[in-house]
């Protein structure tokens, strides 16, 4: 179980740092980062930008039947967020209890475990959020 | 000499078991475990916690206090007896975590509850020969007891990480002192799962011999009598070692109780005697002269004599401090506790 390694290798900047892209051309933000603006296209200026991990909760879902390897933390959060830079972005929402998830309510990055290749294999870490304790 | 420290930042995960839950699965008197050893409650890792997670938030939260651009750090170092690989360093996926890499140097330390402050030490070094700008040196664990073992009420998750360098210092450091034995007092082999210990034995020839030598050596060393030191803090595997050392070397409680964190977070291991300094830091308002011993099993004990600068509190208050980890938090029973810990096995 090695094929996803150099995947996930190359998306370390993104999935470790919030690093996405932004168009200095249109203002644009983009996460995951892109190459090209879809605007601006080949007047597009594509430069690399770290985001804040601070957002709003756009919508949500409550998974209680988990993925593989996510059995033992059902029910748990899956959120789409609107990042204060603009990018919407999927990820899991913890240390809350599901009940305590609302549409609009603020929340921040942190950093954690995804997934692993079983116990032998690689760790995945990368972005999840957590509920804030005050408005952003 | 030169190089201090110039930022500090902490983490605890949020979830806690306290010791009277544990008490009660394994037939114990809750009041005798909590009188003994003066832990009412410890903190456990979310299930997609891990030292590795623990390092890059505390990392984040030290770098969250200064201006400090992360790919000025030369070096980081990462102690723990809970690296989550056998085979690839935790420090690397800081470093990329952080935005320190590629232009630095990284390895993970290992000697028990005292490998932050090693790292501490190793990060000095270079910043006073001047290999490097910055260094940063964590200690984190996730500690883990067996079932039913004493370890089980104390062995907690949490770090602390510390950039030194020196310039714009929030605290000086005067002078660093070693004391290192081979005493078999507590390890874990390779591939085993759980430390095993020499009970009482971790006392008297492992903690105290090296918490008193080291810090009286430190202190003979510079003339500096107990009075002369605002605060000090241990390693803390209960409430009563650090109490009883602090006591034995002619310290009152107004010095050595703010830096007594045990109590409520249990042994967080390598990142004990460090997050008792954060809390102390986050105190003070510059001037104050603080000592700080680490000890490790196997064994061996860093001490430290820092002079607090007018700087800290111009940073204290830009990340959590020690307070905030300690309000915000999700209590376990002991189930879900063994759900967390891993320590139920699906088939």
């Amino acid at each position: 179980m090695t094929e996803g390694v150099a995947r996930f290798w190359r998306e370390i900047p993104h999935r470790y740092r919030l690093l996405g892209s932004k168009c200095d051309s249109c203002g644009r933000v983009f996460f995951p980062p892109r190459v090209l603006c879809p605007e601006c296209r080949r007047k597009g200026n594509i430069s690399r930008v770290a985001l804040s991990g601070k957002g709003k909760i756009y919508s949500y879902t409550i998974v209680k039947d988990g993925a593989n390897g996510f059995e033992r933390q059902v029910p748990y959060v899956i959120a789409l967020i609107k990042l204060e830079e603009g990018p919407l972005v999927a990820g899991q929402i913890v240390d809350c209890s599901p009940d305590e998830v609302e549409v609009g309510k603020p929340v921040e990055l942190v950093f954690r475990r995804v997934s692993e290749d079983g116990e032998e294999g690689i760790i995945y870490y990368g972005y999840k959020f957590r509920l804030a304790e005050e408005e952003n | 000499m030169k190089a201090g420290i110039v930022s500090y930042g902490i983490y605890i995960p949020m979830y806690r078991i306290t010791a009277r839950e544990i008490a009660k699965i394994w037939g114990k008197d809750p009041k005798e475990i909590e009188n003994g050893l003066l832990i009412k409650e410890k903190s456990v890792p979310g299930i997609d916690e891990d030292t590795v997670t623990i390092s890059v938030e505390a990392a984040r939260n030290c770098i969250k206090r200064v201006r400090v651009d992360p790919s000025e750090i030369g070096a980081i170092f990462v102690g723990s007896e809970s690296h989550p690989y056998a085979v690839k360093p935790t420090a690397t996926i800081v470093g990329e975590a952080i935005g320190a890499t590629p232009e630095m140097t990284a390895a993970d330390y290992e000697f028990a509850c005292k490998a932050g402050t090693a790292g501490i030490q190793t990060s000095l070094g270079l910043v006073n020969s001047g290999m490097i700008k910055y260094g940063l040196a964590i200690g984190a664990d996730t500690a883990q007891g067996a079932p039913g073992d004493p370890l089980e009420y104390s062995a907690s998750a949490g770090g602390a990480a510390f950039l030194i360098g020196s310039k714009d210092k929030i605290a000086e450091v005067l002078d660093t002192y070693s004391f290192t034995t081979d005493t078999p007092d507590f390890w874990r082999r390779e591939g085993k799962a759980y430390p095993r210990h020499a009970g009482r034995f971790t006392g008297a020839p492992a903690y105290f011999k090296h918490i008193i030598s080291a810090s009286r050596g430190i202190m003979e060393r510079n003339s500096i009598e107990p009075k002369e030191i605002d605060y000090v803090v241990f390693h803390q595997p209960n409430g009563k070692f650090p109490m009883r050392a602090a006591k034995l070397l002619g310290f009152e409680k107004e010095q050595y109780l703010p830096g007594i964190v045990v109590t409520q977070i249990g042994n967080t291991y390598s990142a004990s005697s460090l997050i008792g300094l954060s809390a102390v830091l986050d105190v003070c308002n510059g001037g104050e002269k603080v000592l700080l011993t680490s000890f490790g099993s196997g064994a061996g004990s860093d001490s430290f004599l820092l002079e607090v600068t007018d700087k800290i509190v111009e940073i204290k208050d830009k990340a959590p401090k020690f307070s905030e980890f300690i309000r915000r938090k999700k209590y376990l029973s002991y189930g879900e506790y063994l759900k967390l810990s891993g320590k139920i096995k699906l088939s």
